[in-house]
């Protein structure tokens, strides 16, 4: 316990880059994977078999490949820096690869969602006359975003945990980091190792509670 | 998703034609500019040499470094596989046990392990196991252990799912004819279970096979760990090459598991040998799969 105690703000530290980096990820995957999902249903064929291939290669790469591609592909072969401080662009070079890689399920999920979609829905909605993008915006997508808010739940509660892998990309200073360091110096503690793990219960059950709340709160009657 | 896609836009006509050919043009323009840009950026760097290329066309680097990785990550898998089964198999059927001091207990377990990220139960057990154990190379023991709690709470959970969607008039039958609560569930709920939980577990495991990249980080030599590091540091300057070509094997062994997956899953749902119906996925939460994803394709896709 008194590990714990005297590492206790070391690891705080640690545990709010990983929640910086969620809070991140979860805005730019759900624009991400919106995006994704519009294109995996749109008219255009090609639009559709990019969306096919991305989300298929993307989600079938193990997450600690794409990071560390993210490091040394992008960051230091293809010359993307996003700052000139190392752990500044790390940080950014996470967001980017665990948005891009989340997105994916983002997207499988809201697909999944509009096939929850009645086809009546569908076939009114081009019935007065709406386009395609007015179908979607209007009736389909608010439609199907609210039947999969517990899904949706579960990839933001998996991107949480997935921020931990951000050694991958060479950011060194989120908790599973810090968490290494210190049993590095001083040997294993098991109170640091259940005081992190009830750090991140303590931010992913609410999330599980929330979004299965709110799911049913929002829940479409049919 | 082509009926359901068909049912959202109508056959198109001239303007939506026109418009589609504008967008198609638009995205090939757009991808012809990223590939050019990469190819731009790789060729300044040289990354284009067939100097970097060449060492994949010959035996020794794929006997000496990509398939040993292979085997490694294969050997994590597949024993991460077994105990996970095993360790879903107990934990579930424990849970779905009429004894509290049981289940409760067994409830607990199945939460904790599911709830805390896998990487630092990793770290943890990679620490843990020489000041128990004493010295020694605990790479492969805390990989696979760590698999087998996260993937086998997670298992868990579908096998519990999968023993509660046989409908219950089919234990209240057994029950009738005269089997106890053992007979009951090996005879009749675990065998119409097993059915309709194999797509979920097929794709947990494709979970598991991509959460052995984590065993890079604590220096497990898998095929990440070849391609990223043993590699460049014997050819110099391959580091991009090789990780293109490991995630080609990668894509390539999750995809055929994913297809093994959205297979089985087709045809446990003609199946009659079942009640029950499919499990869904795991809405759970790896490190692989958030979210609800059958690996190849969710369900009802």
């Amino acid at each position: 316990m008194d590990e714990l105690i005297k590492y206790a703000p070391d690891l705080a530290v640690g545990f709010l880059h990983n929640l910086q980096i969620a809070a991140l990820c979860a805005v730019f995957s759900l624009i991400l994977g919106t995006i994704l999902v519009v294109m995996r249903v749109a008219p255009t064929p090609v639009l559709r078999a990019v969306g096919t291939v991305y989300v298929n290669v993307v989600r079938n790469t193990p997450l600690t490949l794409v990071l560390a591609f993210c490091a040394l592909g992008l960051s230091d072969t293809l010359g993307l820096i996003f700052s000139d401080t190392p752990i500044t662009n790390s940080f950014w070079l996470v967001v980017l690869g665990l948005s891009a890689y989340t997105a994916t399920f983002v997207c499988e999920a809201l697909r999944s969602g509009i096939n929850t979609v009645p086809l009546g829905q569908a076939e009114a909605a081009r019935a007065i006359g709406l386009t395609f993008s007015q179908s979607l915006r209007l009736i389909i997508l608010p439609q199907a975003a609210r039947s999969v808010i517990a899904p949706l739940g579960s990839v933001m509660i998996a991107m949480t945990k997935n921020t931990t892998v951000a050694i991958a990309a060479g950011y060194l200073a989120e908790s599973a980091f810090v968490m290494r360091d210190t049993f590095d110096d001083t040997g294993v503690s098991i109170p640091i190792f259940l005081g992190l793990a009830a750090a991140f219960m303590a931010v992913t059950l609410p999330i599980g509670f929330f979004t299965g709340w709110l799911a049913k709160r929002m829940a479409v009657a049919r | 998703m082509s009926s359901q896609a068909s049912v959202l836009f109508d056959v198109p006509g001239p303007r939506a034609r026109l418009r589609n050919n504008i967008l198609t043009l638009l995205t090939v323009v757009g991808i012809l500019a990223v590939a050019y840009f990469v190819y731009v950026k790789f060729d300044e760097k040289g990354q284009w040499s067939a100097i970097l290329w060449r060492h994949f066309l010959e035996a020794k680097t794929w006997t000496d470094f990509i398939i040993p990785g292979l085997i490694g990550t294969l050997k994590a898998a597949a024993l991460g596989s077994v105990c996970a089964l095993v360790f879903g198999a107990v934990f579930g059927l424990a849970r779905l046990s009429d004894h509290w001091w049981i289940r409760v207990p067994a409830g607990a377990v199945v939460e904790f392990f599911r709830a805390i990220p896998l990487l630092l139960l990793i770290f943890f057990l990679f620490f843990l196991a020489p000041s128990v154990f004493g010295g020694g190379d605990y790479t492969l023991l805390a990989l696979v252990t760590g698999l087998t709690l996260y993937n086998g709470s997670v298992l868990a959970e579908v096998v519990r799912a999968g023993v509660l969607a046989v409908p219950k008039g089919q234990s209240e039958a057994a029950y009738a004819i005269g089997l106890r609560k053992s007979g009951v569930l090996w005879l009749i709920l675990i065998p119409q279970a097993v059915t309709a939980m194999m797509p979920a577990i097929v794709s947990q495991l494709v979970v598991l096979l991509k959460d052995t990249a984590l065993g890079y980080i604590i220096a497990y030599q898998d095929l990440l760990n070849m391609g990223f590091v043993i590699l460049p540091a014997n050819y110099f300057g391959t580091r991009v090459s090789s990780a293109i070509v490991i995630a080609v094997v990668y894509i390539g062994l999750n995809m055929a598991l994913s297809a093994l997956a959205t297979w089985l899953e087709k045809r446990s749902r003609r199946s009659s040998k079942t009640s029950a119906k499919p499990v869904a996925p795991p809405s759970a939460t790896g490190v692989g799969a958030p979210g609800a994803g059958v690996a190849g394709g969710t369900p009802g896709i």
